[in-house]
């Protein structure tokens, strides 16, 4: 019987693991040095906010993998040697293959700060790193005070961990307004003010030149380029991660940032694979970057590789694109693209509306001539996801969305609605006479 | 704020000390007077009980139901005893010696608590809700923005299955056991609502007036917490205020205003499997005899199992019952709002589930078919069996130690629905309905979930929410009560409560949306 085995148990890997079984009676060994079990990362925070136990982040019970036949192996690969097609282990017996599927994940960046491998210095991706937190800033009597640098969306989920314990946090980010790099202004702008209104002391423009240590080899305070040096205990590098393939150097497998891949995630190596955050498209996939370092791509990654190790050989086409996070409060959606100022196309505009008081708003991108809907970000107010990926998929217009987007509203029942007010604001800046439709159960549930 | 908090705290636990202490204190004197009214009113004719209680109670002083109950008991059983070896069984009191001991004890109650029933309400009840109030109405300001607050949750004492948490299951585990079995006990709390039942029904009030004046007052109280932690989300601020409405005028004031009225008591909103004597020949015997009023809730009382519920639950789910309307709903989702993340959400503790549920559901139905079969051919035995020890046995076991003891004492332990999930007849019945034939479901949104499992481990119905939304797959379980946290406390806005049309509602998906739609086609069509 053939062997897949797959390095990394994230979403990436057990998602491929689950859907080879599904198809095959293959044998599947899955290899993790992070943990026996498959957990859910985006939810480290809540296990330190105290939302739920580090086992409520595990999606399958523990009988759940024997009953499926996928073997787990808690142990470190140091070696993959492709030419006797096996994996050699650090403490462990090697394990052999017929096939490989390489989803290692991510690392946090860390850029040669001075100082940046001190104790009380870390990034927060792994189950290691949620427990190191825990003992270097347990509570405000521990850690006085934590500076994050790297204002992405690890840095922004630190510092609500750690205002839920109500440790003081200086929040250094290198752009001009929190994540612009990605979002149009208003809503950065939004952003900005709810993370000062959670008392973040928020240093835009700002970047880390050194982190100090004291006389224990700890880090006691981080000096920024604008020659000021904050005390803390805590520092929290979260500017943003890389592949986690270093251990394949000198493999023979080619690497760039990631491990490269083509459209049907094979490496150069035969029989070799990878998916998720590691993986590097040769070229990007339309307007998404060669490397995708997003639970959903990985997932989807997962789903693919696995119809090709199977024998129904399939190249990676993610649909439309889409995302989510939470900023604090705030709940944020996207579907299509929008892209932020810098990254903005030409042909690409804007409509952007924003609540006068609650943290709400919507950005709505159009292609300037056609008016061809291109995407949305969505801010404190659920969007459908399924008509949104109709709606570009229909390639249907501005005009269109604004007339039926009470078809894509997703807020629980009772909630205020704002369509009124949104396409109010949209025949104004317009000068367009749309009268929103009323929601409509047929609509949304007709399969395109 | 915080001082505010910790003086509400040491305040209310004075009450709960105060409330507490009054099983074992307090002073009880009967009277020749009122004994005398107690025999005639209770149509007592034994001889040997009269002369025991007259010789060894009347007229003296007892300082704590301790020391007044097995005196009281231990006249009952000995004059049984004599009686039934005489073959005197017109004499016998069938009556529990604890009841009788609570009858007793009500008319003997003498002494400050009894005598000052104004200042002994306040200082129990009045410091409970006078102090949780401190405790809880601070945190509008303490809570800071709108948004999800379970910050600490699972760090805390209290909401971890700590030492507090333990206190209060062996509090409630214990105030059921009084309420269930030993209600003498409960003598000196029906003097403190007594003004309030004479106000409102013309009666002194028993332990079970206490026992739902209180249900009302911690449902508000908590109602309050419930409002100040969801106050970002209208589903709960409306929810919470539905299931208060109902508590306490459905609940609580029409049954005491019908009985002031000479009618029935009757809870118009508890639907029979729920509420399972509904049929028991003693109940229809004094619906029957109640005249149009009667008939009327004979008749609605079917109509509302038969159709009202099921037609509901096809529109809108079960949610309208269990978490809008029902009483047990009601203090689930205010009293047990801080455990609900205690739910097991194993495979095993559903399976579980099933059998437990839908057996009791089964208990139910076939004890009713008995009492129905033994009313209309009056008789006592059906097959052999004998109907009154069937329901005696369900009223022990299901109506009393697994409703109440288990259901409700169990919160900080097992979570807030023990009774809802595991037990509930009605519950089970709906569930069929929601399961088979209805407009409602959670809607999954699309490929959007990070599988990240604040959903299950906030589902009080043990649900594994996430394994659903994970694979794009709305949510259809029959044990959903609609409650509405799991969408709440969704990070990424996946979920959603709604009712739509019955087609697709159900969607096994292979490949999340987002991916490929060949690869969709391909995979789903197999």
């Amino acid at each position: 019987m053939e062997t897949i085995a797959i390095i990394g148990n994230g979403i990436s890997g057990i998602t491929a693991a689950r859907h080879i079984r599904k198809l095959s009676d293959k044998r599947i060994v899955v290899i993790s040095a992070e943990s026996k079990y498959f957990f859910s990362r985006t939810a480290l925070m809540y296990v330190y906010m105290g939302h739920m136990k580090f086992e409520h982040t595990q999606p399958y019970e523990d009988w759940f993998w024997k009953k499926n036949r996928i073997d787990l192996v808690q142990g470190y690969v140091t070696t993959v040697d492709h030419k006797n097609k096996q994996l050699l282990l650090q403490d462990n017996d090697p394990v052999a293959y017929d096939k490989l599927i390489i989803a290692t994940g991510s690392k946090p960046n860390r850029f040669g700060w001075p100082g940046q491998d001190l104790k009380g210095v870390q990034g927060l991706y792994s189950k290691q790193e949620l427990e190191q937190l825990e003992k270097d800033a347990p509570d405000n009597k521990t850690c006085l005070r934590a500076v994050i640098v790297g204002g992405g969306l690890i840095g922004i989920e630190l510092a609500e961990m750690l205002r839920s314990r109500d440790i003081p946090v200086t929040f250094l980010v290198r752009e001009s307004s929190f994540w612009n790099g990605v979002l149009p202004e208003g809503e950065s702008q939004m952003i900005n003010e709810h993370i000062r209104e959670h008392h973040i002391d928020l240093r835009l423009s700002t970047n880390l030149v050194e982190i100090l240590a004291d006389d224990n080899g700890k880090a006691r305070a981080v000096v920024t380029d604008k020659g000021e040096t904050i005390e803390c205990n805590l520092v929290g590098l979260t500017a943003g991660v890389t592949p986690n393939v270093d251990f394949l150097k000198g493999a023979g497998i080619e690497l760039g940032r990631g491990v490269k891949v083509n459209r049907f995630l094979e490496t150069n190596i035969p029989d070799i694979y990878s998916i998720g955050d590691c993986a590097e498209q040769h070229e990007a996939i339309g307007n998404r970057r060669p490397i995708e370092a997003v639970w959903y791509t990985g997932r989807m990654m997962g789903e693919t590789v696995a119809q090709t190790i199977c024998g129904n050989k399939m190249a990676y086409k993610p649909g439309h694109w889409f995302n989510s996070a939470k900023f604090l409060d705030i709940e944020y959606q996207t579907y299509g693209w929008v892209f932020s100022d810098k990254g903005r196309k030409e042909y690409e505009d804007h409509f952007h509306w924003r609540h006068p008081k609650e943290k709400l708003c919507i950005t709505i991108s159009y292609h300037k001539k056609s008016k061809k809907f291109l995407g949305i970000n969505t801010f404190g107010i659920r969007m459908r996801h399924e008509i949104f990926d109709r709606w570009l998929t229909e390639e249907r217009s501005a005009d269109h969305v604004m007339e039926y987007l009470k078809d894509a509203n997703f807020d629980p029942e009772f909630y205020a609605a704002y369509e009124s007010d949104i396409v109010a604001s949209y025949n104004q800046q317009f000068g367009t006479k749309i009268q929103p439709k009323k929601k409509s159960w047929k609509r949304i549930f007709i399969k395109a | 704020m915080k001082i505010i908090k910790n003086i509400g705290l040491i305040i209310f636990l004075i009450g709960l000390g105060i409330f507490s202490s009054l099983p074992l204190i307090g002073t009880f004197s009967l009277s020749q007077l009122d004994f005398d009214q107690l025999v005639l009113d209770n149509k007592i004719k034994s001889e040997l009980f009269i002369s025991a209680i007259e010789q060894d109670v009347v007229g003296q002083k007892f300082e704590g139901m301790p020391s007044f109950s097995p005196i009281v008991a231990n006249a009952l059983n000995e004059a049984n005893t004599q009686h039934r070896k005489n073959k005197e069984y017109k004499k016998v009191l069938y009556i529990k010696s604890y009841d009788m001991a609570a009858m007793m004890g009500k008319r003997a109650g003498t002494g400050f608590i009894a005598e000052n029933k104004g200042l002994m309400w306040f200082l129990t009840f009045g410091l409970g809700i006078l102090g949780a109030l401190l405790y809880i109405l601070p945190n509008v300001v303490l809570l800071g923005q709108k948004g999800i607050k379970n910050d600490g949750i699972y760090l805390k004492n209290a909401t971890n299955r700590g030492w507090i948490a333990w206190m209060v299951f062996i509090f409630l585990v214990s105030f059921y056991l009084v309420l269930y079995f030993r209600p003498q006990f409960a003598v000196n709390w029906t003097f403190l609502v007594d003004p309030i039942s004479m106000k409102l029904s013309g009666n002194m009030a028993g332990h079970w007036f206490v026992y739902g004046f209180m249900y009302c007052v911690v449902m508000t109280v908590m109602a309050v917490r419930m409002y100040i932690k969801y106050r970002h989300n209208v589903y709960q601020m409306v929810r919470t205020t539905s299931v208060l409405f109902f508590q306490i005028v459905f609940a609580f004031l029409i049954p005491e205003i019908m009985v002031r009225l000479q009618m029935p008591y009757y809870d118009f909103k508890n639907a029979f499997p729920l509420d399972y004597d509904f049929f028991f020949q003693w109940n229809l015997r004094s619906l029957i005899n109640s005249g149009g009023i009667g008939l009327f809730i004979l008749v609605w009382g079917t109509v509302l199992t038969l159709v009202i519920v099921p037609v509901m639950v096809y529109f809108f789910g079960k949610r309208w019952y269990c978490s809008w309307v029902c009483g047990c709903g009601g203090l689930a989702e205010t009293l047990g709002d801080p455990y609900r993340q205690h739910s097991s959400k194993t495979l095993l503790s559903w399976k579980v589930e099933r059998w437990l549920v839908h057996g009791v559901l089964v208990f139910a139905v076939g004890m009713t078919l008995m009492t129905l079969y033994s009313f209309f051919s009056d008789t006592g035995t059906v097959l052999g069996i004998k109907t009154a020890s069937v329901q005696n046995t369900y009223s022990l076991l299901i109506g009393s130690i697994f409703a109440g003891v288990i259901g409700t004492g169990f919160y900080p332990i097992f979570g807030n629905r023990v009774w809802c999930r595991f037990g509930c007849p009605l519950a089970a019945y709906l569930g069929f309905v929601q399961r088979f034939k209805s407009r409602f479901r959670i809607t999954t949104n699309g490929g959007q979930c990070i599988s990240c499992g604040n959903c299950s481990t906030y589902c009080e119905q043990g649900i594994d929410v996430r394994a659903y939304a994970q694979k794009g797959e709305n949510i259809i379980r029959s044990s959903c009560v609609g409650c509405g946290i799991c969408s709440a406390v969704c990070p990424r806005g996946v979920l959603k409560l709604e009712n739509g049309p019955e087609k697709g509602r159900i969607n096994p998906t292979q490949v999340l949306l987002g991916n490929d739609v060949d690869l969709m086609n391909l995979v789903n069509e197999k």
